[in-house]
């Protein structure tokens, strides 16, 4: 019982900042990026299992490595996007299988929550409240930057500083995002939550809100799920997320 | 070189350079306070990448001298990604640094009721929402303001077009502006300067003087057939 109160403390910042986050990213069609980088994260996935680590901290340093490589490719080729997942993901895969366990695979591709300590669900909250905070703070300013660059720029906003900011959250989300549901599903869990929330809302208040909150809510329910039927965690909350995309379509506008 | 305190922009040797192509090149030019210039070119002149140096995005060599203190509102030609985010217009105005001024007040001067404030931003026509921009660029009281290709003429039933808005701003608030655009009918009746671009200087000067037939050959390359517009 209590480290399944541990996963759902977990589920409900990761999957919350998630959501939150992913409203930033889906605003300039950047929600895929995490896919790539959570692929990326497997050999170090891999890595943390082997060595018993925590999942996030093996991911993280390999997610970084994903940030900088986007961040030159985008600066120093024109590849498209498309080109650079097939290649982030197919090595980030490959790498990961020439390390990996086979027993501990479906732990690394779909995660597993339920083995969370009182370490790494501390880690996980406090990781989660420093995402939240830091995006209220610097929300409109990163909002406004992913609208127009030269709009910020003439509110003085430092762009370059924001946008470094933004793509390091992207990091720490990701690799805060493997432990829950795995290194295939985490563009899932910051690309479904808004993209639900903006079905049903009018402002950028409850867009925010509601991507949060569906984040959150969807990862209680999924994990709840997982307790109940022995499945992973990690599908069960990205299918919940699907399922209440599903259900806000109706009210897309 | 010693700055006449009339001059709100001094720019010189100004090039850019984007991926290995010159985009624009060997620029010199100032804007004086109250001054209205259009800058005129084709397309892939360098316009609106002018614009973007001037803003300070875009890396440039040269020298681009702006007047102490002066604030620069900017309208961008479109802002393709902000359909994407569920934003209302006050959101949209939240985003500034200082928050909104009064935002039915900025409103009202662009010719929009207040209850536009809480429709979303992707309700509205391209000429509302130009003119929402309009208004989101004034709402910081600015003295400078770029605007790059306002959508000319669409409005419809006898309200006033985006021309008449500027040029009403301009006399009202003095403000000092640089705008980009294709519209020959535009510089006559607004700028009392007109830049001409390809990416160099082709000519600059008080339109009337200066767009000879000649000059717009030069710059687009081919016969323009120009008839001034004559406004009651």
């Amino acid at each position: 019982m209590g480290t399944f109160l541990l996963s759902l403390i977990s589920g409900i910042f990761i999957g919350g900042a998630a959501g939150y986050l992913g409203t930033l990213m889906l605003s300039r069609r950047m929600a895929l990026v995490a896919g790539p980088l959570g692929h990326l994260t497997l050999p170090g996935i891999a890595l943390a299992l082997i060595w018993g680590l925590d999942v996030s901290v093996g991911a993280f340093p390999f997610v970084i490595l994903g940030v900088v490589l986007i961040w030159l490719l985008e600066m120093k080729t024109k590849l498209p996007m498309e080109a650079l997942t097939a290649l982030v993901f197919a090595s980030g895969v490959a790498i990961a299988f020439l390390l990996l366990p086979m027993e501990q695979a479906e732990t690394a591709l779909v995660g597993d929550i339920s083995k969370v300590d009182l370490h790494g669900t501390a880690l996980s909250v406090i990781a989660s409240l420093a995402i939240i905070v830091t995006l209220m703070r610097a929300y409109p300013r990163m909002i406004l930057g992913n609208i127009s660059e030269e709009l910020a720029a003439a509110e003085g906003i430092n762009v370059r500083r924001y946008n470094f900011l933004y793509l390091f959250l992207i990091a720490v989300i990701v690799a805060l995002g493997v432990k829950m549901v795995g290194g295939l599903l985490t563009a899932a869990l910051v690309a479904i939550p808004p993209s639900a929330a903006r079905n049903v809302s009018t402002n950028l208040k409850q867009y925010a809100l509601g991507a949060t909150a569906i984040g959150a809510g969807s990862a209680v329910v999924g994990i709840v799920m997982s307790q109940i039927t022995g499945f992973p965690a990690g599908p069960l909350v990205i299918l919940v997320s699907a399922a209440i995309f599903l259900l806000t379509m109706p009210f897309a506008r | 070189m010693a700055q006449d305190d009339e001059q709100v922009l001094q720019v010189s040797d100004l090039n850019v350079t984007l991926e290995g192509q010159a985009v624009l090149e060997n620029l010199t030019f100032t804007v004086r306070q109250g001054e209205v210039m259009t800058i005129l070119g084709p397309n892939g002149a360098g316009k609106t990448m002018l614009l973007r140096a001037l803003l300070g995005t875009l890396p440039y060599e040269g020298r681009i001298l702006w007047k102490k203190g002066m604030r620069i509102g900017y309208v961008p030609q479109r802002l393709p990604y902000i359909k994407n985010i569920p934003l209302s217009v006050t959101d949209f105005f939240a985003l500034r640094r200082n928050g909104g001024a009064d935002v039915d007040e900025m409103l009202h001067a662009v010719g929009l009721g207040a209850e536009a404030g809480k429709k979303r931003i992707s309700d509205f026509s391209s000429g509302q929402f130009q003119r929402i921009l309009i208004a989101w660029a004034l709402a910081k009281d600015p003295d400078v303001l770029l605007f790059d290709e306002p959508t000319t003429g669409i409005d419809i039933g006898g309200e006033e077009t985006v021309y008449g808005l500027l040029a009403r701003l301009q006399r009202e608030r003095n403000l000092t502006m640089l705008i980009v655009t294709h519209d020959l009918a535009v510089v006559h009746r607004l700028s009392s300067m007109v830049l001409c671009l390809n990416r160099q200087l082709v000519c600059t000067g008080p339109p009337l003087g200066t767009l000879t037939p000649e000059n717009l050959r030069r710059l687009y390359g081919t016969e323009v057939k120009f008839y001034e517009h004559k406004h009651g």
